[in-house]
Parts: structure tokens; C-alpha cells; sequence
């Protein structure tokens, strides 16, 4: 007994935030009675665990289901069915006031620094207002509280009575990290902080966000689609396709060893800056399938250049191909799984039969 | 406390100071107007000819200036470079380097009166030994060549399609205008053999679409057709993937390499991306600061990158397969475009100063029959041409 619980808590402590089978479905309404006729499902049943001090991130294409995961998580949305875990904290199950008390231990740094900034409020008000509202620290040492989050993401401290107008890119995107550090949080979500920065800057964020980790023992979630931004800065990297995790894997491992033919198509489309390497590059054709209405079996069958009869029927299992890498594709499937799949299949095409009669 | 406006802050000017900025620009504004207007006016001042008829466009020292309310931007301060037939050319830069002025200003499309070209010529090749200096041509020839000749594919396909018009109608008006003697039926055919030369499967549905009923691909794809619809022979490509994901940015680039060699044009491929720019281009054009700093081929650039800037660019960008524990980044942040100083503009990023650096802006230092270079670590090594040329304030 006594054992149990010290073995829960170390696994407490291993595992900063644990997502099990979280869905996400947005309500399509009809413009008349305001019914609801569909669903855009942008997250379909996403698991994943990240290690406390690690960075995990999330690569895909626009349009599949990142950035809505991050948010989820956050509780900016609300799930349809799931868990999220934060320090094995059920955050769904919270109360408002619970809630509040989470808040600063999760923050969340914005894609765009040009739109996340009140253009009316000075840095340093943007930056110490929550500090405030939290009472993070006493009032006396407010003040010097802000500055030293300041001058830790590279800001100075005469920037505080300016607005945000008045700095480059770069500059807003330290302002919002340092918003997101001034609570002191353990977990901070990174929605593609460095899109909309140029190469020379975002070397210098990606350094920062590396940095603060180091410092103050942060755990990230970062969301890009930059896939050599990814390597450098994670530890796990999980890839989505169309609202479901198709692989995920230590960051090595996925690189040198994908194994989901999205994955291999999505590595062969990074341009290399180099023009002596040919690209070898599997171009998949068409685009992103409408998230409202998915492709029946596997999802990505509509573009996969592997495609078998069996995709285009049963969806395939999320399962842990090799230790610590899993991957959902019908062509890892051990015996166990194949057969499954088939009996699914076959069930499949004597439903579509009837129905074709009627 | 916060509240404070502080007085030592480099973008504050006083009211006088302000005043005395608006009666100069209203000054200057109105002289360069009228030259250009006598300029424009008179066939002979805007024909030229080429200095070598092999290119589509030469800059030579082009100088567009933007006079603003804090002072007068040189955006883009003396940059020659040449963009041969059959060839892309790729342009480098941190963002307000001055790369997307430049195509502006072969567009002529800056914002006129404060964004003036003040120097420097612009050719551009019609064929049969003709050309015409941009910077002097009259509205009228330049919507003859506008779309026809040159055109440009814009960074953002959500932005620059217009939503009230389906995507066949705004294919067709650029055709039908350029061809006033096609009848309707001739111009209908023609947009939908370029919707299919891009690659768009179901191109008379999309015809008869409105852009946001397409995914940001196939808005691209869209501008792509709309740029090519008269066969020009430059394409001017801003930043055409930056939006798009990195599938889909293949596909695109796939179809832009493509299409060069069926429809022979020449591109000139504006990006931040040097993934992209690697894959695409056989020349670059690296700038920083309104300036050329290093040409030559994509060979010399990405082999033997010698501009400090260059190198640092290369060593900030993460590569797949290349671990490093930090990434490099460029110390400092560019220098104010109001007050450009007179020595290098890297100088205070720079890493690998030499003494002369604080001395003149360095010359175009040519190191091999194609690379090019602004820097005076290699003044011993390579043959020095011609400085910079900008033009005096006073002498406006």
C-alpha cells in the first residue's frame, strides 16, 4: 500500500501532463434552426504524456488539429470526451475557482506577437498585470519582480513604459514569453512562437526558450510546422494528421527512423540549404481532406502512396511499434492487429453490400 | 512611472523637429515629381539599351527612397544585380532589408509620392535590342508591361485574391486586357488551359469558384496561373510559400521549376528561406540594410558563404540532421534606416571586423568571375570594382 503510493507519486512526478483520449469536435450549426448538422472533428482521440522539464512538440499541416490540442489543454476550449492530466490533476474536473488557482502554473505563448498584444497597455502593465491579479509577489517587490523577468527574456528595463507598436517582431515575442514566465508556470504551451520571425531572430527565441528552460526548469509543448525548428529544440515529437496523432517518438529516433508514410513525406519536403543535395521528395498529391468529413478507415489513405485495400476500410490502431515509438499504419501491423483490422474490413464491405441492396 | 514619455528614446522627435521633416519631404516630394513627370513625358528618356542582351533586367544602383514623417528611409540604397534569361534569381534578406522594395520598384508599384526612385536605372529587355528604363516610364507603357511582360506572384494568396470576384473572372481580365482581340470564348479557354497547367484537376469548377471556397495551395496555384496567364518573361515571386505548409510548399515549388521550363521565363524569387532558395535559385542576391552585400551563384553562397552576414545567416538556421547544442544567432539588431552610418552597416553585428571597417561602406570586391562580395576582410584577395552609389540628399 504504502509502497503503491510512492511508486504513484514518483510517476506524479515523472509525467508533468498526461492527455488520454482527448476529442474535440466543433458543432457545425445549420443557419436556420440552429441545429447542429456536423461535426468538424479537429481533435479525434489524441494521447500523449510529456516528462516533467522536457519539451515534446507537435508537427503537422495547418488545419489538423495543433494548435486546438494546445488550447484544449489549457482549458481555452472546452473537450468533448477525454482527460487531461496536469500534475495527475484531472483540469476538466476542476471548479472556476480550482481553475484559477491552475492558471499561472500554465501559460501559453501566441503564434502572431503582432495580434497578441494589447496595442493600448505599456510593456511593462502587459507583462506585471497578471504577476498583480495572481499576487505572485508582495506589491513592495512588484516592480523589481517585472524587471528581472524582463531583463531574463532579454528586455530592458526602460522598455516598460513603452507600447508594443514600438518594437520589432523579435522584440513583441520576448514580450510575450515574458508574459507567460512572469507567473512562474511549470508548463508553457508554444504555438508556433517562431513562424512569423525571421531566421536570424528566431535563432535568437529558440536560444532564449531553450535558456529559460534550463533556468527554471520549464516544460514545453511546441506546436510548429517548422520540422528542423522541431529537432533542435524537442525531446519527443508526436506528428498529427487530420485531428489524430499518426507517430510519435524521441525526436532521434523519428528523425533518423519514421516510419508513418505521411512522416517520410512530410522530412522529404524540408528544402535543405544546400543546392549540391537532390531532393528526393514524396510530393502527396491533393490536400488536406475536410476535417468535417474525414476519409472512412485510415485517414490519410485519400493521399498515402502505400495505400492497400485495408486502409480504405479500418481505421489503423495506435500502437507501440518499437519501445518508446509509436506509429498507426496497417503496415506495421504485428499478426494480432492484422487480423483485427481484417475481420473489421470484412464487416465493413457486408455492410456497404446491404446497404447497396437497399 | 509608466507612463513616462522618455525624451533619450531614438524614435522621439520634438514638434519642431517633426515640422521641419514634413515642409523637406513636401519639398523634395513635389521636385521629384515634376522631374519625373518631364522624365516620363519624353520617349527618349526612358528608352535604353541593354548592356548585356542576354538579361531580362539589370539594376544598376537603384535607389528608392520613402520620405516619412521621421525622416527619409532608404530602403533601398544603391543595389545593382543582373537577372539573366532562363534563370531564377533568389533574394535573401532579413525582413525591411529592402528585398520586397526592390521588386517594387521594377513593378513600379511603390506608393507614390513618398516612396521615390531617386537613382539609378532600371532595365528592363523587350527584345529586339529595345528596353526601357522603369524608373522614367509613363503609367501608359507600364500597364503594357504589367502582367504582360513581368508579374508578380504575392506573398499572401488569402489576401491578394479578391473575394467578391470568382477566380475565372480574374484570370480573364488580365488576359482579355492584355489581348484586347480575343473574344470571350478564346479568353475562357485560355484561363482554364492555365488553371490546368498548374496543376489544378478540376480547373472549369474552379473557374466558376469564389477564392475562399479554395485551400491556401490552391489560392496559390490560382495567383500562379493569374501571373503566367500572358506568358511573361519575368515572374516576380514574393515570398510565394511563406504561408503555405511545408507540403504544400514542395508541391508549389515542385510546379514553379516546372512551369519555368515549359513556359521559359525568368524568376525572381524573393525569400527568407534559404532552404528554398537553395533548391530553386542558380543565382542569389543576399542584402541587408537596403544594400547587396554578396552575389554569385547558388554554388559560391552556399559553399563558400563570405559575407559575415551570410555566414551567420547559414549558422542560425537549424538544419535537420546537424545537431548543435545553441544555436548561432546574430548579436545586435539592424541598424536605424533614418541614420544609416557611413562605415559598413554590419560593422557593430560583426564578428570578424578588420580595421578598415570603421573607415568607408567597402566596395563590391569580386572574388571569382561570379561571386561578388561587400566586405573589406577580402580587399587583399579579390579585384575591387565599383562602390555603392547613392545619391546626396542635397543634391535631390
Amino acid at each position: 500500500m504504502n509502497d503503491n503510493n510512492i511508486l504513484e507519486q514518483q510517476n506524479k512526478q515523472e509525467y508533468l501532463l498526461e492527455v488520454k483520449n482527448l476529442v474535440k469536435y466543433f458543432p457545425i450549426k445549420s443557419s436556420f434552426f440552429r441545429r447542429t448538422i456536423g461535426n468538424v472533428r479537429a481533435v479525434d482521440n489524441v494521447s500523449f504524456k510529456i516528462k516533467r522539464g522536457q519539451t515534446m512538440s507537435i508537427v503537422g499541416e495547418s488545419g489538423c488539429g495543433k494548435s486546438t490540442v494546445g488550447r484544449t489543454i489549457l482549458r481555452l476550449l472546452e473537450k468533448t470526451s477525454g482527460e487531461v492530466l496536469f500534475n495527475g490533476q484531472n483540469i476538466f474536473s476542476l471548479s472556476k475557482k480550482e481553475l484559477r488557482k491552475l492558471r499561472p502554473k500554465v501559460q501559453i505563448v501566441f503564434q502572431d506577437p503582432y495580434s497578441s498584444l494589447s496595442p493600448r497597455i505599456p510593456v511593462g502593465e502587459i507583462i506585471g498585470e497578471a504577476v498583480r491579479e495572481h499576487n505572485i509577489v508582495p506589491p513592495a517587490e512588484y516592480d523589481d519582480y517585472v524587471s528581472r523577468i524582463m531583463r531574463a527574456c532579454g528586455l530592458q528595463e526602460y522598455h516598460k513604459s513603452r507600447y508594443p507598436h514600438e518594437f520589432s517582431g523579435g522584440q513583441r515575442q520576448r514580450i510575450c514569453i515574458a508574459r507567460a514566465l512572469a507567473l512562474n508556470p511549470d508548463f508553457i504551451v508554444c504555438d508556433e512562437p517562431v513562424s512569423a520571425l525571421d531566421v536570424s531572430i528566431q535563432a535568437q527565441i529558440i536560444n532564449l526558450l531553450k535558456q529559460l528552460q534550463r533556468d527554471f526548469g520549464l516544460t514545453y509543448l511546441f506546436i510548429s510546422h517548422d520540422l528542423s525548428v522541431v529537432e533542435h529544440i524537442s525531446d519527443t515529437v508526436g506528428v498529427m494528421y487530420l485531428g489524430t496523432m499518426v507517430e510519435y517518438a524521441e525526436t532521434a529516433e523519428l528523425y533518423s527512423n519514421p516510419l508513418h508514410p505521411y512522416t517520410k513525406a512530410l522530412f522529404s519536403a524540408i528544402p535543405i540549404p544546400d543546392p549540391d543535395v537532390k531532393m528526393n521528395r514524396i510530393i502527396l498529391n491533393g490536400s488536406l481532406p475536410s476535417p468535417a468529413n474525414p476519409p472512412k478507415g485510415c485517414k490519410f489513405h485519400t493521399r498515402c502512396e502505400f495505400c492497400m485495400e485495408i486502409c480504405s476500410y479500418t481505421p489503423p490502431e495506435y500502437a507501440e511499434i518499437a519501445p518508446g515509438h509509436y506509429c498507426a499504419c496497417h503496415l506495421y501491423n504485428d499478426e494480432q492487429r492484422q487480423a483485427k483490422a481484417e475481420e473489421t474490413m470484412a464487416h465493413a464491405k457486408a455492410e456497404e453490400k446491404k446497404n447497396g441492396k437497399k | 512611472m509608466i507612463f513616462k514619455k522618455q525624451k533619450n528614446n531614438s524614435s522621439y522627435i520634438t514638434t519642431k523637429e517633426s515640422r521641419r521633416i514634413s515642409a523637406l519631404n513636401r519639398r523634395l516630394t513635389r521636385k521629384l515629381e515634376k522631374k519625373r513627370a518631364a522624365a516620363s513625358s519624353n520617349p527618349a528618356s526612358y528608352t535604353t539599351t541593354m548592356h548585356d542582351s542576354n538579361n531580362v533586367v539589370e539594376f544598376d544602383n537603384v535607389c528608392t527612397w520613402f520620405f516619412s514623417d521621421v525622416g527619409v528611409v532608404k530602403a533601398v540604397d544603391g543595389v545593382s544585380f543582373n537577372v539573366p534569361k532562363r534563370s531564377t534569381v533568389g533574394i535573401v534578406g532579413e525582413s525591411g532589408c529592402g528585398k520586397s522594395v526592390t521588386s517594387l520598384s521594377l513593378m513600379q508599384l511603390l506608393q507614390r509620392p513618398q516612396g521615390q526612385t531617386v537613382g539609378g536605372e532600371i532595365r528592363f529587355n523587350l527584345g529586339d535590342g529595345k528596353a526601357f528604363n522603369i524608373v522614367n516610364t509613363p503609367n501608359s507603357e507600364m500597364m503594357k508591361i504589367r502582367g504582360n511582360k513581368m508579374s508578380m506572384i504575392f506573398q499572401e494568396p488569402m489576401t491578394s485574391l479578391n473575394p467578391v470576384f470568382r477566380c475565372g473572372d480574374q484570370i480573364d481580365e488580365i488576359i482579355s486586357l492584355h489581348n484586347p482581340k480575343m473574344s470571350k470564348e478564346e479568353v475562357k479557354a485560355r484561363t482554364i488551359e492555365m488553371l490546368n497547367l498548374v496543376g489544378i484537376a478540376n480547373s472549369s469548377g474552379v473557374y466558376m469558384m469564389y477564392p475562399h471556397e479554395l485551400s491556401g495551395g490552391m489560392r496559390q496555384r490560382v495567383m500562379i496561373a493569374m501571373a503566367l496567364a500572358c506568358t511573361p518573361e519575368l515572374i516576380i515571386a514574393d515570398e510565394p510559400t511563406t504561408a503555405l505548409d511545408v507540403t504544400i510548399q514542395a508541391q508549389i515549388l515542385e510546379l514553379l521549376k516546372d512551369l519555368k521550363e515549359k513556359v521559359n521565363t525568368s524568376i525572381m524569387l524573393i525569400t527568407h528561406d534559404l532552404g528554398v532558395i537553395a533548391n530553386m535559385a542558380d543565382y542569389v542576391v543576399v542584402m541587408y540594410a537596403g544594400r547587396v552585400i554578396e552575389k554569385g551563384t547558388a554554388e559560391d553562397i552556399f559553399h563558400n558563404p563570405s559575407h559575415p552576414y551570410t555566414i551567420g545567416l547559414m549558422r542560425s538556421k537549424p538544419v535537420v540532421g546537424k545537431k548543435v547544442t545553441e544555436l548561432y544567432n546574430i548579436p545586435g539588431s539592424v541598424p536605424n534606416p533614418v541614420n544609416m552610418p557611413d562605415y559598413c552597416y554590419f560593422r557593430d553585428r560583426c564578428e570578424m571586423c578588420v580595421e578598415k571597417c570603421n573607415g568607408k561602406y567597402p566596395p563590391e570586391i569580386k572574388l571569382s568571375e561570379t561571386h561578388i562580395v561587400s566586405c573589406w576582410r577580402f580587399e587583399q584577395e579579390g579585384q575591387i570594382l565599383d562602390y555603392p552609389k547613392s545619391v546626396n540628399l542635397e543634391d535631390l
